[in-house]
């Protein structure tokens, strides 16, 4: 392995683990939504320092590399996406965190009945698998399931487009539980925000793997 | 699109048995620059000498295709190999300036070529070490010796040289490999003044300075050419992944 395959290498293991972590807080998030745990909530909230110091780390380790290696080709497309990658993962773990905050500060859990409607649960399961799916693809340097990625994208844009009518609806119904109702529109617009990182994310891994740019472009998973 | 200046068809060269160079399709543009790269032994250099005829001074030499020179096929018989080499300059990788002084070292060509008139040499001599960048370095010693010069001031002088005999073409090969960063900086932005009036084509080893100076890149590896496209794509999204290996160090 050469000087800068290995640095490459090392590059790659960071953000893979930076990776997982994100992706362990967004499964907590589920389950601190689902159980109403505060102690979770913290636990989020505390991890989140974690990812912010893997930014700073692969941020300064691009750096490097773009000053000593001088990379070019597939490395500097490489690097330049994990630079972007390295900002949405970021990003997508502060939206955790912002979420463990809102279940810390809601004194009364989401009702099953509110929590059913707006499926908030699988909303974010949905979050998760298009996370771990780019995970796979960036691992194996393979696009076979960023299709995927990007469909899943527009449902989660969907379920959202709806979500005001059905918290309008929830308020009306249950005019007691406005504050709780309205914690639940700031959730899913969060999990929204989540997928839109994660098609990001996808898009940088396609300009890695084959030098093109899907940013701005309409019916991505039909161009890959 | 830019005038093509050189250009190969199906151009090969054998050194006796050796099939130095196979099949060549290339074309360089006016006021470009256009950089070989590629592994030592690659042919890259043989290619740049097809181009002022400089392979005709190594026994055993044959070739087959066309290379052509503004349109005008280098091996024609009927082709004076002096008129061609007053088209196309060349630079060599060792600054090799004539042990004459600073003057005369930029006057030789016209000399040769019976140029007479004092004052369009002076001039003349005066211009092409302004194009080369080294006038204000030179102006108050232009009849010391040139082998008084600094390394980097020496291959400044021999593009004046060059330059001195109004060619349409440079060929440099290798021309900072023997430099400091300095001078190679000195070169560099050199070229980049020299072809908005010249046509360059520049051998370097350099993947950088590949990547800094020239407009297109050309990649060649065993005597092939092997992928021919702009600088930045070169640079950026190679086709073929021999390219991808040269250019990001993975080769061999």
């Amino acid at each position: 392995m050469t000087h800068i395959e290995n640095e490459i290498k090392q590059l790659k293991d960071s953000v893979i683990e930076m990776w997982n972590l994100v992706l362990s807080q967004l499964h907590r998030a589920k389950e601190c939504i689902e159980e109403n745990d505060e102690n979770l909530a913290n636990e989020i909230i505390i991890n989140e320092k974690k990812i912010d110091a893997y930014e700073l780390k692969i941020n300064m380790d691009c750096e490097n590399i773009l000053a000593l290696f001088n990379p070019v080709a597939n490395d500097l497309r490489f690097i330049l996406s994990v630079i972007r990658i390295n900002a949405d993962l970021e990003r997508i773990g502060d939206y955790a965190r912002s979420i463990a905050k809102i279940i810390r500060e809601e004194k009364k859990s989401f009702s099953k009945e509110s929590l059913e409607k707006t499926n908030i649960s699988g909303m974010l399961s949905v979050a998760i698998n298009m996370l771990s799916n780019t995970l796979t693809s960036f691992e194996n340097e393979n696009k076979n399931t960023l299709q995927f990625v990007f469909k899943s994208d527009s449902a989660l844009d969907k379920i959202n487009k709806h979500a005001n009518e059905i918290i309008t609806e929830l308020i009306k119904k249950y005019p007691d539980q406005i504050p709780n109702h309205l914690n639940l529109l700031s959730i899913i617009r969060r999990i929204e925000r989540m997928g839109d990182q994660t098609k990001a994310i996808a898009e940088e891994i396609v300009f890695y793997l084959e030098a093109k740019v899907l940013r701005h472009q309409k019916k991505k998973d039909k161009l890959i | 699109m830019a005038k093509v200046k050189l250009e190969t068809e199906n151009f090969n060269l054998f050194y006796g048995d050796f099939h130095a160079l196979k099949n060549i399709n290339l074309k360089a543009y006016e006021n470009t620059v256009t950089a070989f790269i590629g592994p030592s032994g690659c042919g890259k250099s043989t290619l740049l000498r097809v181009f002022n005829r400089m392979n005709d001074l190594i026994d055993d030499v044959r070739t087959e295709g066309l290379a052509y020179v503004d349109g005008i096929e280098v091996n024609n018989k009927d082709l004076q190999v002096d008129e061609l080499r007053k088209k196309v300059g060349m630079v060599f990788q060792k600054p090799n300036p004539f042990p004459k002084s600073i003057f005369e070292n930029v006057a030789f060509g016209l000399r040769v070529n019976g140029v007479k008139d004092k004052e369009l040499i002076r001039y003349t001599v005066e211009n092409s070490l302004r194009q080369a960048a080294l006038w204000d370095e030179v102006k108050d010693k232009l009849h010391k010796q040139a082998t008084e010069l600094s390394g980097g001031q020496q291959q400044r002088l021999c593009i004046a040289r060059a330059l001195a005999i109004s060619p349409s073409i440079i060929l440099m090969d290798e021309p900072a490999s023997a430099l400091d960063p300095i001078s190679t900086g000195k070169i560099e932005d050199l070229i980049y003044e020299l072809k908005n009036h010249f046509t360059i084509v520049i051998v370097t080893h350099n993947m950088q300075q590949a990547a800094r100076v020239s407009n297109y890149t050309a990649f060649f590896y065993l005597g092939e050419l092997i992928e021919w496209d702009e600088t930045k794509t070169i640079f950026t999204n190679p086709k073929d992944f021999r390219t991808q290996n040269y250019v990001t160090g993975r080769f061999g």
